[in-house]
């Protein structure tokens, strides 16, 4: 089967989403497990300092290290917990945009991903138009819980899962720091401003991960060869009849006011003492 | 048009935040600023909301359902209301950022997260990339749904209104989600995201234990404790102490950050502080780039002697 457009790096079976989804769409019943999936998106690796264009049109990308957003890898992780525990027996990965996501689906995959679906566009997608792209491929995927990360360091807009369970009218349980599923239920743990907080939902579900979940595996070689050979079914906005125009026009991005530090003091005596007469905050 | 604001409470008290979102809502709705108060028994925080001053009216939503702020049964009241409104803000706290999306989906707008600054009535400014670049944003959706950043806008004056409290019929519950218990950390010091003076610990301070020293400290400045990232994820404290990209933003009168090395990601979560201060024995660290004053040393020395020089000249 040949991929919707020709990928000189696709590596690895592609098939499009129809053919996917007769072969693997059955709903997981009790015995075999759940089906999950997880959302993981592309971005700038985290360890990056970015740089503003000059022509405030946005960030530079070009000849920039990019990785998997770090709290999609702990929704990745999660969910191959869940298939470790029995709870879960088949992972899909899915990313949105360019073509060179498939790389991010790859590294899914290598960490232990079943299988990939990506959605492939050119246009700017918004978180919206995101939830509304995994709900169209959830309902033909019928999975019976989803974890995607909290939010994308990128856009660091914490809106998609939360779109999501919207638009699918399931529960969501955001910010999650531990995960329990039985009976058809999640007892999940939230990371919340006064401290910790456990609510259960009903599956399915939408559940975004905090960092304390869990700490994701490297994937190792065998296992990053082994991936190349997993399938990645390849679809579009327009096949999944998705409406993707953004919604927010980006006038510009700036940088921020830079602040001038690096003065430094000799003694804590000297420290009070500044504190005290110089700011003037204690 | 009329902006809505999303009352933070826990059906006994306003929380602090709210008064920044109404701020926000000022800038944008100037005099038609309305407070939704949703919860159960909580007529004690909708009197409190009426005194917010500014504020035209105070909707009162008291339902079981509305007890511990889940979004599939909030959801629904703010969608009822949402016609009446050209605005609908709520705090970008862990409760509004939970909520709000879900009512922008139901709605089928974006929702505009985080604001730092309001340039017109559709347009507004919000950190990208852990605050490293500003977007401005314009939204073309017939409605804002919008979290805001507290620290970008002064607080509204808490006192001095008196606005009329209308009671709003319960959406009821979505039969979703059950909440099940709440493991809220206890503090007699200030809550971080509203405190004058926060003392912060990182991975330097290499135990819970040896925060004492930081509470120490803490106490003589009526400051609140906080942590990086890494302080956390060790466990020396919980995470509600968590300061950064995506822990809690904060902006105090002044910033103690000791043993923190200053990733990017922690950076993000403070460097709007007034005046920084860093401790920390690696004098390469990025921390002491953006601190005003910069002290390099053992941190186990540096802060008993703080205590007593703070002692000495109180």
């Amino acid at each position: 089967m040949q991929p919707k457009r020709g990928l000189a790096f696709a590596q690895g079976p592609c098939t499009n989403l129809a053919q996917a989804v007769g072969r693997h769409g059955r709903r997981g019943n009790g015995e075999d497990g759940m089906k999950a999936l997880v959302a993981v998106k592309r971005v700038i690796d985290y360890n990056v300092k970015i740089r503003v264009k000059a022509d405030k049109t946005g960030v530079e990308t070009a000849n920039v290290k990019m990785s998997m957003n770090p709290f999609d890898e702990i929704a990745v992780e999660e969910a191959l917990r869940l298939r470790e525990a029995g709870t879960v027996s088949e992972i899909i990965a899915v990313s949105l945009g360019l073509a060179q996501c498939q790389e991010t689906i790859r590294t899914a995959l290598a960490m232990g991903a079943d299988r990939g679906v990506l959605v492939e566009t050119k246009a700017e997608l918004q978180p919206l138009a995101v939830a509304k792209l995994l709900k169209a491929v959830i309902l033909q995927e019928s999975p019976e819980i989803v974890i995607i990360g909290k939010q994308a360091i990128d856009d660091d807009c914490n809106q998609t899962g939360q779109m999501l369970s919207a638009l699918l009218g399931w529960p969501q349980a955001t910010f999650a720091s531990k995960l329990k599923i039985s009976d058809g239920h999640a007892e999940v743990t939230r990371e919340v401003d006064g401290g910790l907080e456990t609510i259960t939902i009903k599956l399915p579900a939408v559940i975004t991960t905090d960092l304390r979940l869990n700490e994701p595996r490297y994937a190792s070689l065998p296992n990053i060869m082994r991936a190349k050979k997993k399938p990645i079914t390849m679809t579009t906005p327009e096949a999944l009849g998705v409406d993707v125009t953004p919604r927010l026009a980006v006038l510009k991005v700036e940088e921020p006011p830079k602040r001038q530090g690096g003065h430094k003091v000799g003694s804590v005596a000297e420290l009070v003492d500044k504190l005290k007469t110089e700011a003037r905050v204690i | 048009m009329a902006a809505l604001v999303v009352a933070e409470h826990d059906n006994s008290t306003l929380k602090p935040a709210t008064l920044n979102a109404v701020a926000a809502a000022q800038e944008i709705a100037g005099a038609e600023v309305d407070i939704l108060v949703a919860g159960k028994d909580c007529r004690a925080v909708a009197e409190a909301a009426s005194a917010v001053l500014g504020a035209r009216k105070v909707l009162l939503a008291e339902d079981a359902a509305y007890d511990h702020g889940l979004a599939e049964n909030l959801a629904p009241l703010l969608v009822k209301l949402a016609p009446s409104y050209a605005h609908l803000l709520a705090p970008a706290t862990t409760s509004g950022k939970n909520l709000m999306p879900r009512v922008a989906a139901l709605l089928d707008v974006m929702q505009i997260s985080d604001i730092s600054a309001v340039v017109s009535p559709d347009t507004f400014v919000r950190p990208i990339y852990a605050g490293n670049a500003l977007q401005t944003v314009q939204s073309n959706d017939p409605i804002k749904v919008i979290t805001v950043r507290g620290t970008a806008f002064p607080p509204g004056e808490a006192t001095g209104g008196s606005a009329p409290i209308e009671t709003v019929e319960p959406t009821g519950s979505a039969g979703l989600s059950e909440f099940v218990r709440a493991e809220l950390s206890k503090s007699e010091r200030p809550e971080l995201t509203s405190a004058r003076v926060i003392i912060s610990g990182g991975r330097g301070m290499q135990s819970g234990d040896n925060f004492h020293l930081l509470e120490k400290v803490a106490d003589k400045l009526g400051a609140a404790v906080g942590a990086s990232r890494a302080a956390v994820d060790a466990g020396f404290v919980p995470n509600d102490y968590q300061v950064g990209q995506t822990g809690k933003i904060v902006a105090p009168e002044l910033y103690i950050a000791v043993g923190i090395s200053g990733a990017i990601q922690h950076l993000a979560g403070m460097k709007d502080s007034k005046v920084i201060v860093a401790i920390n024995k690696d004098e390469e660290a990025p921390i002491f780039q953006i601190a005003d004053y910069g002290l390099v040393g053992d941190l186990f020395k540096i802060l008993p002697e703080l205590d007593t020089e703070l002692e000495r000249r109180q």
